[in-house]
């Protein structure tokens, strides 16, 4: 059961059957007959169903499907001079999450969930983020982009019961992300403070059916090596409740890897190639794959559509990811016609 | 006829009588002064938990988890069978299942919660693959993990009839005939000189020094692996002072109503003490063969049955002077040798490292005991006792025998 060096007791017990086989020639009995149990039946099983996490959330938890389209648009009014000005309240508070049926960790969340709200604005916009904390520690909020060094949450802070403005404009278009920028920086990025942020670009983006997927795992006994792996935090649960998309619709995939402790992650898609949009700051330019890895902070945008109904796996190409929960089906259904 | 084992001069010299003194009289009843203290430590610990900062520990502390893999069965290919016991302060609930760094479906044989000192088998249907190592990881609710390994995939044997009936065959061959065979000494040792049976007598200590000090060192590996709660080393203490304890007292007891230790006494502590040791071994060998960690190895059986048979000239010496009947000589050998069958069949059923301790820690202290017996033996018979040049030899040569026939075993 366990690895430990060869001692006599382990020799007696190589010796003792050597011994069963002298006493089971003696005795009429055969050696082979003996290791043999119920008849062999399922060694080749390797079916899905059984790499899983067995039961189901409790009642009242995160809803990850739920998350896939919920977009923060903020509070919006107009500045004086005619520019966007869209206000986002974020607080900062220790909670425990369910990250698998069953097991739960000891999170630090954006506004109670993991990962945090999707920020959604377009490009231009002043955005105002009023930020408070009501954790135990320090935090701040960290965005992506363009914004003055003030603006940062890398230098600033914000200690417990205290608040924060970040105010900057949305810059430049593409898919961002935020998350918390203070000491120790590890800890405090996989507990759980993180989240998306999308400017859109000031004509749009074709119509689409668009999904945040942050690429997230849990360190839950806190060794520095992940136990659970994840796209939007619970553990299998794109596999548990498909996606259902229309076929020949396009799908956009807001894609970002926040995983931490392991150099890369990845999305692959089964049945199908995407247009890889890296940072989704160029309309033009994309790559046509169906498999892409992203270090820790990398983003991508992902547009695809199906030609084929059924259900089709996504997950990440690191096998060991894929198992410990990042693995997720797209079902495809016929289109609705008009 | 050389004569051995001459009773010692035990007569001592009665204390005399202490002065009855009358008991003081407080005014208070016996039975008060005798329970209040408990009374009172009763309503401490009652207080405690009603009232005492437990709230405090628990609101601040995050729960202190210890689950123990006891041991991995694989019962037919792509069926494990992992059998937990939950040996830590707070109870325990098995959240998730992985085995080799994936999530595998599973089910709990009772509820996921398992309380303090309770025990779970978890059932994964997972494809093992013959041969190859695996990794079986529980999750708790909190997200701790408790893992073991198997360092090489084999089916495990089902432990049925045919189990039993080999092992009963196994136990025989390998523990109860070399003892015998050993027992076979007994005329050679009676016509000997008294200077070689003391030669003798030297090379049993020597023997059971070796075996001692094995069985210690498997008391305390074993114990490495006991659950938390047991207190393991605890358990080795226990059973290596324990058992010296309990053995003199009723050694004691019997020089007082017979008045004398027999030479058969000192023979049978002998068979007493490697028979415990031997059903170390047969647990231990039992749990191999039931968790399929067992390989084969022919060559092997030659040293166990070697080791066996020196065992029983260990039994058989002290007897030089004696004319046991043949009922008890059987006796003796069956004493010896037999506890292997037994510990091979508790070890298949069922394998606790807890009970594979104790027996270990037991057989050391009663082998300890054995040992200074002898000690105590040398001393009355000669002047120089045990380094006397040809015991010393003696002791010497029987380290070296156990030492050389283990070269064998570990080949």
């Amino acid at each position: 059961m366990t690895n430990r060096k060869l001692s006599r007791r382990d020799a007696l017990r190589a010796g003792a059957l050597g011994t069963v086989g002298l006493a089971a020639g003696a005795g009429g009995l055969s050696l082979p007959a003996l290791g043999q149990g119920p008849a062999a039946q399922d060694t080749t099983r390797g079916s899905h169903h059984d790499m899983m996490t067995v039961g189901q959330l409790a009642p009242g938890s995160f809803d990850p499907t739920g998350f896939l389209a919920r977009f923060d648009a903020g509070e919006v009014s107009r500045l004086s001079s005619g520019q966007v000005l869209r206000e986002y309240e974020l607080v900062a508070e220790d909670r425990e999450i369910e990250v698998a049926p069953g097991v739960f960790y000891p999170a630090w969340t954006y506004n109670g969930q993991v990962p945090g709200p999707t920020i959604r604005c377009t490009e231009g916009d002043r955005l105002r983020i009023r930020f408070t904390n009501k954790g135990r520690h320090a935090h701040s909020i960290h965005f992506h982009g363009i914004h003055p060094a003030n603006m940062d949450g890398a230098f600033e802070p914000v200690h417990p019961g205290r608040s924060f403005v970040y105010e900057f404009d949305a810059e430049p278009f593409g898919l961002h992300l935020y998350h918390c920028h203070t000491v120790p920086i590890k800890r405090h990025i996989h507990k759980g403070l993180y989240g998306a942020f999308i400017v859109d670009p000031r004509e749009g983006r074709p119509p689409a059916n668009e999904m945040v997927m942050v690429m997230n795992a849990f360190d839950t006994n806190f060794d520095n090596e992940n136990e659970v792996y994840a796209v939007n935090t619970v553990a299998f649960h794109y596999q548990k409740h498909p996606i259902r998309i229309r076929r020949h619709e396009l799908n956009r995939v807001y894609l970002v890897n926040v995983t931490e402790f392991d150099l890369l992650n990845s999305f692959h898609i089964h049945g199908n190639l995407y247009r890889l949009y890296r940072t989704g700051t160029d309309l033009q330019r994309f790559e046509y794959t169906d498999m892409v890895a992203l270090a820790q902070g990398e983003r991508a945008i992902l547009e695809f559509t199906y030609k084929h109904t059924g259900p089709f796996m996504f997950h990440a190409h690191q096998s060991e990811f894929a198992e410990l929960g990042w693995t997720g089906v797209f079902l495809v259904q016929e289109a609705l016609h008009a | 006829m050389p004569e051995l084992g001459t009773p010692p001069a035990i007569g001592r010299e009665p204390a005399p009588p202490l002065a009855p003194v009358p008991p003081r009289r407080d005014g208070l009843p016996l039975w008060f002064t005798g329970l209040g203290p408990l009374v009172l430590l009763a309503a401490l610990v009652l207080a405690f938990l009603r009232f005492g900062p437990v709230g405090v520990f628990r609101a601040v502390f995050p729960p202190v988890e210890e689950l123990t893999v006891e041991r991995i069965r694989l019962p037919a290919p792509g069926v494990m069978e992992v059998s937990v016991v939950n040996g830590g302060p707070e109870a325990v609930t098995i959240a998730q299942v992985m085995v080799d760094d994936a999530n595998w479906v599973h089910s709990v044989d009772g509820s996921r919660r398992v309380e303090r000192l309770e025990r779970r088998t978890v059932r994964i249907p997972y494809p093992w693959v013959e041969g190859e190592p695996h990794t079986v990881t529980v999750v708790t609710n909190t997200g701790l993990t408790f893992s073991a390994d198997v360092a090489v995939a084999t089916q495990s044997p089902p432990v049925d009839a045919r189990y039993l009936g080999t092992f009963a065959l196994l136990g025989i061959y390998a523990g109860v005939i070399p003892v015998f065979i050993g027992l076979l000494w007994l005329p050679f040792v009676r016509s000997v000189d008294r200077k070689w049976i003391d030669f003798f007598l030297s090379l049993t200590l020597g023997l059971l020094v070796f075996l001692g000090v094995d069985a210690l060192e498997e008391a305390l590996e074993t114990s490495a692996s006991v659950a938390g709660a047991y207190q393991g080393t605890a358990l080795v203490v226990l059973g290596l002072l324990g058992t010296p304890l309990v053995i003199g007292a009723i050694g004691e007891w019997r020089a007082r109503v017979k008045g004398a230790r027999s030479p058969l006494w000192v023979a049978a502590l002998i068979a007493f003490g490697i028979g415990l040791h031997n059903l170390g071994e047969g647990l231990a060998i039992g749990t191999s063969y039931a968790t399929g960690e067992i390989a084969l190895g022919t060559f092997l059986v030659v040293g166990f049955l070697l080791h066996n048979t020196t065992e029983g000239l260990g039994i058989v010496t002290p007897l030089a002077g004696e004319r046991p009947r043949l009922p008890t000589l059987v006796i003796l050998g069956a004493v010896a040798g037999l506890p292997t069958v037994a510990g091979a069949w508790i070890g298949g059923f069922t394998y606790s490292p807890v009970w594979t301790t104790i027996f270990f820690a037991v057989g050391a202290g009663a082998i300890a005991v054995v040992v200074f017996e002898l000690w105590k033996l040398f001393a009355r018979r000669t002047p120089a006792g045990l380094l006397a040049p040809l015991n010393a030899a003696g002791v010497l040569a029987g380290m070296l025998i156990m030492y050389a026939t283990g070269l064998l075993v570990t080949a």
